[in-house]
């Protein structure tokens, strides 16, 4: 087994089969999840008429989908409507690339990982700029906008609020960096990192608060209005496989991805990274949704200052604490501290809460 | 460099899932922010007006359940205080009464669903609008057991109300009033402090007193505005002056305060509705009034405070079985009024929830 392992096109071979059927299989869990789980928040029940408690309701769907006509505008431009979709599609993919699944279980141990999440995880906007674009239909477009507008100011954060990870560890490869967190996982060694993190994510993968580009009460629903069949299907699919993704490569740099007692390591991973979007579920139902304004300034005025200070408070604590042995509690209790006090003291400074923008009267 | 732009034309609607019906905004946008609005209705036009003139007055009350579909026995309501004006009908005590009760209940049915749909429009992904449907759930109960309907309830008459109240109903009406409070610091605990709401909510399409009053808007948004005006008070019809409760009044009158006047308001319809079980009678429920009523010849307008503003009926008799011209003064209409100045300058996605804030229902806007 393990010279076949050896061998890199088998390897290449098994990771890339095993990759594309745990995201196609974990959607299929993921959807179930929000479905029940918003069900159970909103006082309802959600789907559970298909299979036992509902189960095959994603199945069900996915049949209908593929059973639908494909409507194309008559006005849209037919190639670009038809590239969209597996524009969008691919890069989502290909992000699984370096999640760790165990110890080295991963289908390239890149030395530079997580450079190329980001990397690749912003290509996929491209393909929801070009179904904007090509739907000829104006909600479609304001979509599209707006996402562009939002991935561009989200990246910023994004990678920043990773670098004082990325210092902890020594290392940008995401495998070396989940052998980091052995003692202890980065979420406690860096709150404020994964609370910016968290929220950038949200917003990169147009989860709600954040969910502006298909804002289905003002803009129907958004970039897809215009697709129907099997390519929508494909942004659904897109949709929470950028979720699935985000929530992996959240579970790996900040939760300790497969380090864990007692159960298998490839268990632990798919316990974080599923606890991570059932987090995600939680806030959507929770929260209304931010104005496009304030969802730049949320990242121009409050996260990109808050991720710059924290890269910086992590380099000096690294140099003061080279090698932290055992525990570090220090280190913790410090870090938890500057994550409350930055929090607090920059909602004040900005006079209101967290970082609204406060309408002038007219 | 400066860019050269272009304004562009969104029409929202009329199928669009935040215009609460059939309701379209032809937008001219300059990018996100809204330039000019042109609101265009019509698509609901039922004649109710014309239909009603060739019923009896008592065939008229189930065209009204159809009007404002969300508050059906405040319609009910309005109607037959203008025919009873008209055709001089005494109301016994005990259906008086009945009338408050019911008239309370649709106001907080009402309100629940504007509170819910607004923080809907806000951007929720339905969690409190299915939270306060949980609550109107158990009114439509209460509706049903009245009247056997849980949306068009038919159940006032021409001088009191169709029946009278199961025995069961007043036993599950106090149950309810003692759960709701709490439901409504439930609500108030889950959404007012949010800080997205606030943002999304505070100073947005604010509506200024002298406008409010200059277009005759009235109700809740009205209130909002600091005008305090409510019917209930300014011109007592029925036996509103025996009970005891108060105007929620607004400050600044944005969207917010549209919506803490609603949740004001519904505490204050249960005190209403506490003191109308408290006081409750026992007698007739309806006076003796003919099957086909034939009021004298001359004309009433017979007015309420709806759940979305001064809900008014004019009605002219020629003395015969059916009135001559039916008006209706819908609220929700007139509220729509001052909405071209509320939107614009503001992004569309303030005008979902500025629009959302006002309240309408698109079958009393067309009739």
């Amino acid at each position: 087994m393990t010279e076949l392992f050896a061998n890199p096109w088998f390897h290449w071979a098994f990771y890339t089969v095993l990759l594309i059927s745990f995201a196609l299989g974990a959607v299929m869990g993921l959807i179930y999840i929000e479905r029940r789980g918003m069900g159970r928040m909103q006082s309802r029940l959600g789907p559970n008429r298909t299979g036992p408690f509902g189960l095959l309701q994603a199945v069900a769907d996915a049949v209908k989908v593929l059973l639908k006509e494909d409507i194309v505008p008559a006005n849209a431009d037919k190639v670009v409507h038809w590239l969209a979709p597996i524009v969008a599609f691919v890069p989502v993919l290909l992000i699984f690339a370096v999640v760790p699944f165990m110890n080295g279980a991963m289908l390239a141990d890149l030395n530079i990982g997580i450079l190329y999440v980001f990397a690749i995880g912003s290509i996929s906007s491209v393909g929801i700029f070009m179904a904007g674009w090509s739907s000829s239909n104006k909600y479609s477009l304001l979509g599209a906008m707006r996402d562009v507008a939002s991935i561009v100011s989200y990246e910023i954060p994004l990678v920043l609020a990773i670098i004082g990870v990325v210092i902890l560890a020594g290392s940008l490869s995401t495998n070396e960096i989940v052998k980091a967190q052995a003692n202890i996982p980065f979420i406690l060694l860096q709150p404020l990192g994964f609370i910016i993190f968290f929220a950038a994510a949200c917003a990169e993968i147009n989860r709600s608060p954040f969910d502006l580009l298909e804002a289905d009460s003002e803009l129907v629903a958004g970039f897809h209005t215009e697709y129907s069949g099997m390519k929508f299907a494909m942004f659904y699919l897109v949709e929470y496989a950028e979720a699935l993704a985000m929530c992996a490569i959240i579970s790996t740099i900040f939760l300790g991805g497969w380090q864990g007692p007692v159960l298998p390591p490839w268990l632990w991973f798919l316990v974080k990274t599923f606890g991570m979007f059932y987090v995600m579920v939680w806030t959507r139902t929770t929260f209304p949704r931010v104005r496009i304004d304030q969802l730049m300034a949320l990242a121009w005025k409050f996260m990109l200052p808050l991720a710059l200070i924290n890269i910086v408070v992590t380099a000096i604590e690294v140099v003061i604490w080279p090698t932290p042995a055992g525990l570090p509690w220090v280190l913790i209790i410090v870090n938890f501290a500057v994550a409350g006090i930055l929090i607090v003291t920059w909602s004040r400074l900005m006079k209101y809460g967290w970082g609204r923008v406060e309408t002038t009267l007219r | 460099m400066a860019l050269h732009t272009e304004p562009f034309i969104l029409n929202i609607g009329p199928v669009h899932p935040s215009t609460h019906g059939v309701f379209r905004i032809r937008a001219t946008l300059d990018g996100e922010v809204i330039v000019d609005i042109e609101p265009v209705f019509g698509y609901l036009h039922r004649g109710v007006e014309k239909l009603a003139e060739q019923r009896t007055y008592t065939g008229i009350i189930p065209l009204t359940d159809r009007m404002d579909y969300i508050t059906s026995m405040s319609n009910n309501l309005a109607y037959v205080l203008a025919v009873e004006k008209l055709a001089k009908v005494k109301v016994p005590e005990r259906a008086e009464y009945i009338r408050v009760i019911m008239a309370e209940m649709q106001r907080i049915c009402n309100h629940l669903v504007a509170a819910g749909a607004f923080i809907n429009d806000c951007g929720a992904f339905f969690t409190p609008f299915l939270y306060m449907f949980r609550e109107r759930e158990k009114l439509m109960d209460l509706f049903e057991m009245v009247s056997g309907q849980r949306l068009t309830y038919n159940y006032m008459r021409v001088g009191g109300v169709s029946q009278d109240l199961p025995a069961e109903f007043l036993p599950a009406l106090r149950k309810f009033l003692k759960e709701m409070p709490a439901h409504i610091a439930e609500y108030e605990r889950l959404i007012n402090d949010n800080e997205i709401f606030l943002a999304r909510s505070r100073m947005i399409g604010i509506l200024p007193k002298e406008l409010a009053i200059n277009c005759g808007i009235s109700g809740p948004v009205a209130r909002a505005s600091g005008v305090k005006w409510d019917l209930r008070k300014a011109d007592p019809y029925g036996i509103y002056d025996r009970f005891e409760f108060d105007i929620p009044t607004g400050t600044v009158g944005d969207a917010n305060d549209r919506y803490t006047v609603r949740i004001a308001e519904m505490k204050q319809s249960l005190r209403i509705i506490e003191q109308a079980v408290e006081k409750i009678p026992a007698g007739p429920v309806i006076s003796d009034v003919p099957k086909v009523l034939h009021p004298p010849v001359g004309e009433a307008y017979g007015h309420l405070e709806g759940p979305k503003g001064e809900l008014g009926f004019y009605l002219v008799s020629d003395g015969g079985i059916a009135p001559y011209r039916f008006h209706v003064r819908p609220p929700s209409l007139i509220n729509l009024t001052a909405l071209r100045q509320m939107l614009i300058g503001w992004k569309i996605q303030d005008a979902i929830t500025i629009f959302g804030s006002i309240d309408i229902t698109m079958g009393e806007v067309d009739r």
